[in-house]
């Protein structure tokens, strides 16, 4: 396929291939070291008292039955936890949340930490721990968004989105002459990488080294200097892998930063893992939403108006409102467009951002209104998207960086077999009598670009060092970043060694928002073409060089040779031009981030469509997804296996969302009932079969210099939708709230 | 209180003074023999990431007490490979991808290993699924793990047969 960009930047044949994971081999003999498997010499283990109810003040802690325990060394309470230099309540930088460190006896929700145990094992600690037994004042927790008094969200950057409202709403309103008016509802869910946080601290005189797995490195070393008052570069983290992370690894969670003053007090390593159950608090969630959308169309079946209203809910003391309204912005075509956010308090702990955060929450609703929408203009839903295409942003008018969408739709609706899907719900049925629905959805999420730094080094046997601080959640960053590394200098990868997950790094930015490769990559290769062009004038100004004299001509890199562009008769290899200078390595650097300009003249989005078919059993209700297809536009794919398996990963949580995941709080305490993978629901290999992702060829010359979109999230958007849309077309019944349980389709 | 047990850990005899009887297989692993490639995920049964071979049955390291042990033989991820040659099931986890984060995917493989030999499962995807749904996998990465181990099946099929012609 012809790629208009290949010539401007210099690609080589990395790019593009399907490369085995480069740390597939450390992953499955078991020497990947993940945070835990840390075990420093002389190490505490660290174990904490988890609060158990939602509001009120902790009363008594049994302090000396924990003491009196063999092998605990230290019990940290309020009473004597060592001072703090950074106020846990403050929130320094956008991305900074409340958190709590011991600082009183309030208890703000369950699952708050409330005392910590050091023990010289961890069965020890973990036994101090139990023998603390708290006792507590409680009052009545407020944990029943439906009982919550809603207000306004005052806009604010990260946690406090901006509504948008474009057009005559009102106008929209009454011109239309069809519309649907529906409010959906999304539950509490919880991260749960397989890898709960951890950390291992220890402290050097005023140094601190970190294991701690994070998806932004740079930040978080910030972010632990600031409590501590030290300087930024006397904090080391090591964080070479992570077993996941998906938005809940970004920000120093409580929990760390008293193993690290633990870990000061004591003047020993510290080791703390949270446990499974502990990951349902203090580490941040996808918060609940209440979404009301009210649609309408013209005789032509045009939108008049999207008007989506989202209540989201929020921590007591903090603010992490949902961004599930601005879904709606950017995707159809309608005449007045409007998102309002607002939110409400409960006694739980603060929201964050979750995988697709906005957008999957958001699109769940939206997709579902648009399929309710479809069927009141009697329309098959894809007919009804397409007639609603956007060909540039909807309200801004902005055009498309890019939107292979149409293709996504067609090639989508063909893989899965789409012609022919009966428009009435209940019409079809498998050779079990089980009944068949086909539902569809869109997707897209925004390409976001963060800021980073890299390095680039030659050496004189031809090979090359790149280094970054990025980070690998299981995205596949130390792949694909290595490829575009090596694609720079034209070398092939396995010339060229990586190192990444260290913040003694250059900055590699943030692995979130999709937008780690893009970034993290743009910097790369930016490093690297700083070392051509640096070559490129020692070449030039070398008289014993074929390219002495070509100055002003441009160079370009393959297979470890410097050509003069466009005269393959002139090259020479990189080792004898480093060679003749001395033999000394070559250093470049490079960064990269988004021009405002760019940002503000087009829309940029990656895109996609999902096509769904389930089984419903008409007696007992059981769901199955049987079949998903999904096609997506996402820019330049650098590494097509590793692109499949995060868009497999993200339709797998869109089953999740659409069917499994929910956490229920008990109204009496407050606390989360089923907090462990018994009761908090997600698949397992047997809920997943039918699978296929295409990905859909688009060529992007504007979301940045390597064209590329991203592909961690945008995999869930839509599949919500299209999986809630099947078992309406399955059933005829439009269940409004996920995630989709056999009870509400027994009761409906 | 100590305790004495003799266990084989991936072919090397060991002889282990337990000076806690809490301490659990997976524990002992991790925290005392210095063998974390076993991983930890829930602590209570409901995960997978910390299933290793016990006399050659798959088993939940985080529910065994490592006192109940003695005479026991034990397989852990570290004690698959022949030295830089990949057991089967690596092999085909790594072409397959079947991962992403990597940190279930010990008790994967070992899960695999062990349904593999209980032989019930043979090469059909449904009875793979069933049988691997015991090991949960959050990056979801279950259309390559299930598509590893029918290709794992079916090679270490292949070699049974070529050895015993």
């Amino acid at each position: 396929m012809p790629d208009t960009l290949d010539r401007t930047i210099r690609f080589g044949s990395n790019s593009g291939q399907p490369m085995t994971r480069r740390d597939g081999i450390a992953k499955v003999t078991g020497a990947a070291t993940f945070t835990a498997d840390n075990t420093p010499d002389n190490v505490l283990h660290a174990v904490y008292v988890p609060a158990t109810i939602a509001r009120g003040r902790v009363t008594s802690l049994d302090v000396a039955a924990a003491e009196a325990h063999p092998g605990v060394t230290h019990v940290l309470t309020p009473a004597n936890r060592p001072h703090l230099h950074g106020d846990p309540e403050a929130k320094p930088t956008m991305f900074s949340f409340r958190i709590e460190v011991l600082q009183d006896d309030t208890v703000r929700y369950a699952g708050q930490p409330v005392a910590m145990v050091l023990g010289e094992t961890l069965e020890a600690a973990t036994e101090g721990a139990r023998l603390l037994a708290p006792t507590y004042e409680m009052a009545p927790p407020r944990v029943d968004l439906d009982r919550a008094e809603p207000y306004d969200v005052e806009p604010g950057g990260f946690g406090r989105p901006t509504g948008a409202s474009h057009g005559d709403i009102d106008a929209g309103h009454r011109a239309a002459v069809k519309s649907v008016d529906v409010t959906y509802s999304t539950a509490p869910q919880y991260h749960n990488a397989m890898e709960t946080h951890a950390i291992v601290a220890a402290w050097d005189g005023d140094k601190l080294h970190l294991d701690v797995p994070t998806q932004a490195l740079s930040m978080s070393c910030a972010a632990y200097a600031s409590f501590f008052d030290i300087p930024v570069e006397n904090v080391t983290i090591n964080s070479p892998y992570l077993g996941g992370g998906f938005g809940s690894k970004a920000v120093p969670i409580g929990p760390n930063i008293l193993a690290i003053l633990a870990a000061r007090m004591t003047g020993r390593p510290v080791k703390l893992m949270l446990t499974r159950q502990q990951m349902f608090g203090p580490t941040g969630h996808r918060g609940a939403t209440r979404q009301r959308l009210r649609l309408g169309i013209d005789e032509d079946a045009s939108l008049t108006v999207i008007d989506h209203d989202s209540l989201s809910e929020t921590s007591s003391f903090d603010d992490f409102h949902e961004p599930a309204a601005g879904a709606s912005q950017g995707l159809y075509a309608a005449g007045a467009l409007r998102s309002v956010h607002r939110g409400a308090r409960l006694d739980i702990g603060t929201p964050g951002a979750m995988r697709a955060p906005g957008e999957a929450s958001g699109s769940a609703a939206l997709e579902c209104a648009m399929d309710e929408m479809a069927e009141a203009a009697g329309m098959d839903p894809l007919e009804f998207r397409l007639k609603n295409y956007a060909e540039t942003e909807p309200g801004t008018g902005r055009p498309y960086s890019s939107k292979a969408l149409r293709d996504c739709y067609l090639q989508g609706a063909e893989r899965f077999g789409w012609a022919g899907r009966p428009l009435a719900p209940r019409q079809m049925r498998d050779e079990n009598g089980l009944l068949t629905g086909w539902g569809m959805g869109t997707a897209l999420f925004p390409c976001p670009m963060f800021m980073a730094e890299a390095r680039a080094t030659l050496r004189a046997d031809g090979s090359a060092l790149f280094e970054t601080s990025a980070v690998d959640m299981g995205q596949g960053a130390l792949t694909a970043l290595a490829q575009i590394a090596a694609d720079s200098l034209g070398l092939p990868v396995d010339n060229v060694e990586f190192r990444a997950g260290h913040s003694s790094l250059p900055d590699g930015g943030v692995a979130g928002g999709s937008g780690h490769t893009a970034t993290a990559g743009g910097a790369l290769h930016a490093a690297g073409s700083d070392v051509i062009r640096q070559l490129g004038e020692m070449a030039a100004a070398d008289p014993a060089s074929p390219l002495h004299g070509a100055g002003n001509a441009s160079f370009v890199a393959r297979h470890g040779r410097l050509y003069v562009d466009g005269d393959d008769s002139r090259s020479e290899p990189f080792a004898d031009i480093l060679s003749r200078a001395g033999g000394a390595d070559l250093v470049g650097s490079g960064s990269a981030s988004r021009p405002p300009e760019t940002a503000a003249q087009y829309a940029m989005y990656s895109h996609g469509a999902v096509f769904a078919e389930v089984k419903v059993d008409p007696d007992l209700c059981q769901v199955q997804v049987t079949r998903l297809v999904g096609a997506f536009a996402a820019g330049r794919i650098i590494n097509p296996k590793l692109a499949d398996s995060q868009l497999l990963g993200g339709l797998i949580w869109g089953i999740s969302f659409a069917l499994h995941e929910e956490a229920h709080h008990d109204p009496v305490t407050g606390r989360i009932v089923n907090a462990d993978f018994a009761g908090y629901h997600v698949p397992v290999n047997a809920d997943v079969r039918g699978l296929e992702v295409l990905t859909v060829h688009e060529d992007d010359p504007h979301v940045n210099l390597l064209g590329i979109k991203g592909v961690g999230e945008i995999g869930i958007v839509g599949t919500v939708g299209a999986i809630g849309n099947a078992i309406w077309h399955a059933t005829g019944h439009r269940i409004r709230r996920f995630p989709i349980r056999i009870e509400d389709l027994l009761k409906a | 209180m100590s305790l004495s047990i003799s266990l084989s850990i991936n072919g090397a005899a060991r002889d282990i003074v337990l000076d806690d009887v809490r301490v659990t297989l997976l524990d002992l692993l991790r925290e005392r023999l210095a063998l974390p490639g076993t991983k930890k995920g829930c602590d209570r049964g409901q995960c997978g990431a910390c299933t290793v071979l016990v006399n050659g049955q798959r088993v939940n390291s985080c529910l065994t007490l490592a006192a109940t042990l003695d005479g026991a033989t034990v397989t852990t991820i570290e004690g698959l490979a022949q030295g830089d040659r990949l057991h089967p099931v690596q092999q085909a986890f790594l072409e397959h991808d079947g991962f992403q984060c990597g940190y279930c995917t010990p008790g994967q493989i070992m899960s695999a290993v062990g349904l593999i030999a209980e032989g019930h499962a043979g090469d059909d995807a449904d009875r793979i699924r069933e049988g691997m749904s015991g090991n949960l996998c959050r990056c979801s990465a279950y259309r390559g793990i299930t598509e590893a181990v029918q290709d794992a099946t079916r090679r270490m099929t292949a070699q049974a047969a070529e050895d015993a012609a």
